[in-house]
């Protein structure tokens, strides 16, 4: 039971703000020792941990013709371009984002889009400019609503599209596992079926989310014109 | 053949390279631990390859991890003033070059999908041309760089140094987020070996009435879901909650479809992924790459949807896998 205070360490650490690196380093650092590996066992673990998970900063490649494309405006013409869709609020656009995200990942293309290569130099701008064309500029707090609706909508639609298709990880992981184990003989296809009523929820669920908050936005940005133009009023 | 590790390598090199931009960067009031932690890094990025194939000690690494954390944790790393073109140069510049800037945007994507589906197959004396089971990591490598090329003819931009300048200042305003997938990778590992998930399955039973279908179902999605939030991922869960009452209660005594169950149970996990700081990859990294002033922003916003759904699964699992 004593193993489960690492557990603890990372629950207080992550509750009480702490800088996450230190939390997971301290976590486990105690978990491996009070797991009985020696000190020597616990660094290479860190180390063969880091080599092993790699994959998962690769991303950083795409960072430099990111960088450069925004320096000569990508993020503006993104905005620009869709400013000419007058129909395409920022909630219709965000759940169109999830569908084809939920769509390529069920087709195994789970590295089309992501975070750093679509969401920031693209979605995020469109979606912005989407409110904006309606409502003028966004104060910071809607700003950043939109934005982390936009990294909501990535994160929904990779999760829930990515296991109706069959050579993903996790499908692997599950035959792999079970037909090891318990000497049973479960198909990819057979789990991937599975998978899809799960993902018409999820699409249903987070959508209409999305388009809802065309109307959130609405609320607080009328409210906020509303302020602004009686506090302009007042000061004159 | 083309290689995960020449990524790998072209990674570490470039944050090599900006780790060397970063010491010199005079804006940044922190310029040498910035420096020592992408570094520190990049070089571990390239030693990397030895650990993996066992040609070399992983200690070593995981003392320069520590130290990464430590230098980030305590925050000897800050960031310096990015050399960029004001807003309205940019206005100017995309009303110039128009929608020609998405083709580079749109040559990564597209390169990824190539790899993905077609250069898979492609043969060259009977060896992959891509290595095998990483074709969509090399496909975005490749788009990349790729898209880079074809950026700087569209652009007419000459000088190398911008695209990784503009790069750098990208990875310094992310900062420490950017280690937090890779050490939370190893904390699973750590958890793992040290029998953290035996426990947890220990608990799960311990806790668990006999003859009640539908309460062994709430058990199974809602502990994928609260494991895979303390370990931030799904599939270190998975084999946990399985062992305990996937298989034996839900599959062995009450006679379940296994492929419904265990398909299903996978995503309750996922619910939990939508929640969790622990998934860094996908909610604090993002956070800090669209630069948000609140880190947990995407996890409120996904928190709604990640508990309906996480009700859905219970509702589809009980209906339709007994």
């Amino acid at each position: 039971m004593i193993v489960l205070l690492g557990v603890l360490v990372v629950v207080i650490g992550f509750a009480t703000k702490r800088n996450p690196l230190l939390v997971v380093g301290v976590a486990g650092i105690a978990t491996g020792l009070l797991g009985g590996l020696s000190p020597g066992k616990v660094l290479a673990a860190f180390g063969e941990g880091f080599a092993g998970s790699r994959a998962v900063t690769i991303f950083a490649i795409t960072l430099p013709v990111i960088g450069l494309l925004e320096r000569y405006g990508l993020q503006e013409q993104a905005r620009n371009l869709i400013a000419r869709f007058a129909r395409l609020t920022t909630g219709r656009f965000l759940a169109l984002y999830l569908g084809l995200r939920q769509i390529g990942a069920a087709v195994g293309l789970t590295n089309v889009f992501g975070h750093a290569q679509t969401v920031r130099p693209l979605a995020v701008p469109m979606a912005e400019g989407a409110a904006e064309r309606k409502y003028g500029k966004l104060p910071d707090r809607t700003r950043e609503k939109v934005r982390s609706f936009s990294a909501s909508a990535d994160n929904v639609g990779l999760f829930f599209g990515e296991d109706v298709f069959l050579a993903v990880g996790s499908i692997l992981l599950i035959t792999g596992f079970v037909n090891t184990t318990y000497g049973t003989h479960l198909e990819p296809l057979q789990l991937a079926l599975w998978a899809i009523p799960t993902a018409v929820c999820a699409f249903v669920v987070h959508g209409w989310r999305l388009l809802r908050l065309d109307r959130q936005l609405e609320r607080e940005l009328l409210t906020a014109n509303v302020r602004d133009t009686a506090a302009v009023e007042a000061a004159q | 053949m083309i290689k995960a590790e020449w990524f790998y390598w072209l990674v570490g090199l470039s944050f090599l390279v900006m780790a060397a931009q970063m010491v010199t960067d005079r804006s940044n009031p922190k310029r040498f631990g910035t420096g020592a932690f992408w570094g520190l890094i990049g070089a571990g990025f390239i030693y990397s390859s030895w650990v993996v194939t066992k040609q070399a000690p992983a200690e070593p690494l995981g003392v320069a991890v520590l130290v990464m954390a430590c230098l980030a944790g305590f925050g000897f790393t800050g960031r310096g003033t990015p050399r960029t073109t004001t807003p309205e140069q940019r206005a100017a510049s995309a009303a110039k070059l128009g929608n020609r800037l998405f083709v580079p945007a749109l040559t990564i994507p597209v390169v990824a999908m190539a790899c993905a589906i077609g250069v898979k197959h492609v043969t060259i004396g009977g060896e992959p041309l891509l290595q095998e089971g990483s074709e969509t990591i090399l496909g975005l490598g490749i788009g990349a760089v790729v898209a880079l090329v074809v950026g700087m003819i569209i652009l007419r931009e000459k000088r190398i140094s911008v695209p990784v300048q503009s790069g750098r200042s990208m990875l310094e305003a992310m900062g420490w987020a950017m280690l937090l997938p890779q050490m939370l990778a190893t904390l699973g590992a750590i958890f793992q070996v040290s029998g953290v998930g035996d426990q947890v399955g220990k608990l799960a039973t311990s806790v668990l009435p006999e003859d009640s279908l539908y309460i062994a179902v709430v058990v199974y999605c809602v502990g994928m879901f609260a494991f895979t939030m303390i370990m931030g991922n799904a599939f270190a869960a998975f084999p946990v909650m399985t062992a305990a009452v996937g298989w034996p209660v839900l599959v062995g005594h009450f006679d379940g479809n296994p492929a419904a169950v265990l398909a299903i149970g996978m995503l309750a996990g996922f619910c939990g992924t939508l929640v969790t700081p622990m998934a860094a990859n996908f909610n604090i990294v993002p956070a800090a790459l669209l630069e948000l002033k609140d880190q947990y922003g995407p996890i409120k916003a996904q928190l709604p949807t990640a508990g309906v759904l996480l009700g859905c699964n219970i509702v589809i699992m009980a209906l339709f896998a007994f």
